[in-house]
């Protein structure tokens, strides 16, 4: 009997060009975020800025993804539970040549498709929409679920919010997922701690995280979310192991508003706007790297 | 994706012999599979009571058996709708319309990805299991929906037609269906076009327009009426929505009186939809909703409760009595 977490020894490690890759692309990330909300006016920063090292090594190492094909049938699926991170996915999609740069700069002004939460019928790249929290699970496992019926291989990576634990339908899809051996199915659990009205588990406490989805039949592995080597070693450990069965859950420890320290210090950051001053200030300590690698 | 299902086990005779209606739905989908058709089926342990169990039977790779986790089962179904198959999912219309009322509405209808959604043992043909388990709102709530085909089928050979003509149809689709035990109205075979009524006759007093299992009572009383020298006429509304308004208005301008049939609450179904073409076209026609009167059913065997609601052939004939009076 392999042990509950086995992996294949084998960790492609990413050499020191992807590591710059990854950690440039998720710079990029915020960058972008923070011109795009001042378009909006309002928007979820500190969202984004704690997956912003999980959109980029999934976009920029992990997924296979056609450049140009955002239709193309054996890519791999991403859905987002938090949805309202979609601003920092939005320009990666545009990296990815799956929509022009015209359109991300009309950020949700009248008529554009790209709004707070992502509409898989207004924009191309996005796999499902999201917008109530606790569905994608859900249709994630729908995706693994109807690839095999077509006979396709590709992975399915979604997205979860640490608070979206507290919603019921994420454990109907973790039972379900688990029962029906949907092994290409990877939930990520963004740990960043915070929800709307405080602390996640001030609010209704999820923990012991990983001995949930352990006990309801998952494999379960936890890391830095902000660490891109972490990260894409662990995702390339799973790529190796084409035997899976158990769907994965990795649980992503991050900070919310990661790479401004202001964010990170003021729990109050999940919906705002910066002043122009502080947008710069903020900008400025994104480029410096005051993310702690 | 589910253990074989014995076909010899109780739960598999009973549904075959008690619900012929259902039977119809297992095997339209199993000849669709049959013609190719990339189907995925789905139920939230209602395997017996649907009938699916014969698909399930036929075909264990397709069917899905996602346990009481209806939510799930439908954002699931739209995640398969993604990948090229075409899912259907059933399970009873109260909690399908009203518990995953959001996941409707946003992850298949908003979506737009073409999900077909079952609701069996609608309106209160769940008789004494209670208001739990009655769907007398689910019509109002799916019609609601933009870019949600909604249907009620008549009898098992139009919900037959129904699903097989389904596979042309690319949008998502809520059909609406009863217990499996209601007489078959279309035992001749039926023409089924989404959006397209069935006319069984005209009438220059009064013109039922009925829906589902309220069909095969209305016709019988049609033809009561007819009998006693009535001129009256029927139409079989199966697609609430899109509503086919050119049947409705035609049989407004020949009849007095257009006299809706549902088992449904009369607010926001099939006479709502009626009301809306009529008042809009300045019809002069009067009209009566009849069906369930804004209240929660009364706890009693089905056909109890048909003949108290007088949603049954004689209680329909009356209500048309009284309202030529």
């Amino acid at each position: 009997m392999p042990k509950p977490n086995a992996l294949p020894e084998v960790a492609p490690r990413p050499d020191a060009d992807r590591i710059a890759l990854l950690r440039n692309k998720a710079e990029f990330v915020r960058l972008e975020t923070l011109r795009l909300i001042q378009i909006a006016k309002v928007g979820h920063y500190s969202s984004v800025f704690s997956c912003a090292e999980i959109f980029a090594t999934l976009y920029y190492d992990a997924m296979r993804l056609k450049r140009g094909e955002p239709q193309w049938p054996g890519r791999d699926r991403f859905l987002m539970g938090k949805g309202h991170a979609a601003v920092g996915l939005y320009p990666l999609l545009v990296d990815w040549e799956f929509f022009s740069k015209d359109v991300l700069d009309g950020y949700t002004r009248l008529g554009n498709p790209l709004g707070d939460h992502p509409d898989m019928r207004k924009v191309p790249g996005i796999d499902f929409s999201s917008g109530s929290i606790g569905h994608a699970l859900s249709g994630g496992l729908g995706m693994a679920l109807g690839g095999r019926a077509v006979s396709r291989k590709y992975d399915v990576y979604v997205l979860l919010g640490d608070g979206e634990m507290q919603e019921g339908q994420v454990w109907e899809a973790a039972l379900s997922a688990a029962h029906h051996k949907a092994g290409n199915l990877i939930a990520i659990v963004d740990r960043n701690g915070f929800q709307l009205d405080g602390q996640v588990d001030d609010i209704i406490n999820i923990e012991p995280l990983a001995d949930k989805w352990t006990a309801f039949g998952w494999q379960v592995h936890e890391v830095d979310g902000h660490d891109v080597v972490a990260l894409a070693t662990l995702f390339r450990r799973l790529k190796t192991d084409a035997e899976r069965t158990r769907p994965v859950c990795i649980i992503a420890n991050t900070s919310k508003g990661k790479g401004v320290g202001y964010m990170e210090s003021e729990p109050g950051w999940h919906l705002g706007y910066l002043a122009p001053s502080d947008e710069a200030l903020a900008a400025e300590e994104i480029k410096r790297g005051g993310i702690a690698q | 994706m589910n253990g074989p299902v014995d076909p010899n086990s109780w739960q598999y005779r009973e549904i075959n012999a008690r619900a012929p209606g259902l039977s119809y739905l297992s095997d339209a989908l199993i000849e669709l599979v049959e013609d190719g058709h990339p189907i995925m089926v789905g139920t939230a342990d209602l395997q017996y009571s649907n009938g699916l169990v014969r698909f399930a039977q036929r075909f264990p790779e397709r069917f899905t058996q996602f346990g009481i986790s209806e939510q799930n089962m439908v954002s699931a179904a739209a995640g398969i709708a993604t990948t090229g198959a075409m899912p259907f999912v059933a399970t009873f219309a109260s909690f399908l319309a009203l518990l995953c009322c959001e996941q409707i509405r946003t992850d298949v209808a908003y979506s737009a990805l073409p999900v077909r959604l079952i609701g069996h043992h609608a309106g209160i043909s769940l008789g004494f299991y209670g208001t739990s388990h009655h769907a007398t709102e689910d019509l109002a709530i799916m019609r609601s929906i933009a870019d949600l085909t909604v249907v009620a089928p008549a009898d098992g050979p139009q919900l037959a037609a129904a699903i097989k003509a389904s596979v042309n149809h690319a949008r998502p689709i809520y059909f609406r269906i009863g217990r499996g035990q209601e007489p078959v109205v279309y035992d001749n075979g039926v023409d089924f076009q989404f959006g397209k009524a069935i006319a069984h006759g005209g009438g220059s007093e009064l013109t039922i327009i009925a829906c589902g299992q309220m069909v095969h009572p209305s016709r019988e009383a049609f033809h009561a009426l007819r009998s006693a020298g009535k001129s009256v006429g029927l139409i079989d509304m199966h697609t609430i929505k899109p509503l086919d308004t050119k049947a409705v208005l035609a049989a407004a301008a020949r009849s007095r009186i257009i006299l809706t049939v549902e088992e449904h609450n009369v607010l926001g179904g099939l006479g709502g939809a009626v009301a809306e073409v009529l008042a809009e076209a300045g019809s002069p026609a009067r009209l009566i909703r009849h069906g369930i009167r804004d209240e929660y059913s009364l706890i009693a065997p089905p056909t109890h409760l048909y003949r108290h609601y007088r949603l049954d052939a004689p209680g329909i004939e009356a209500t048309v009595i009284e309202a030529l009076d």
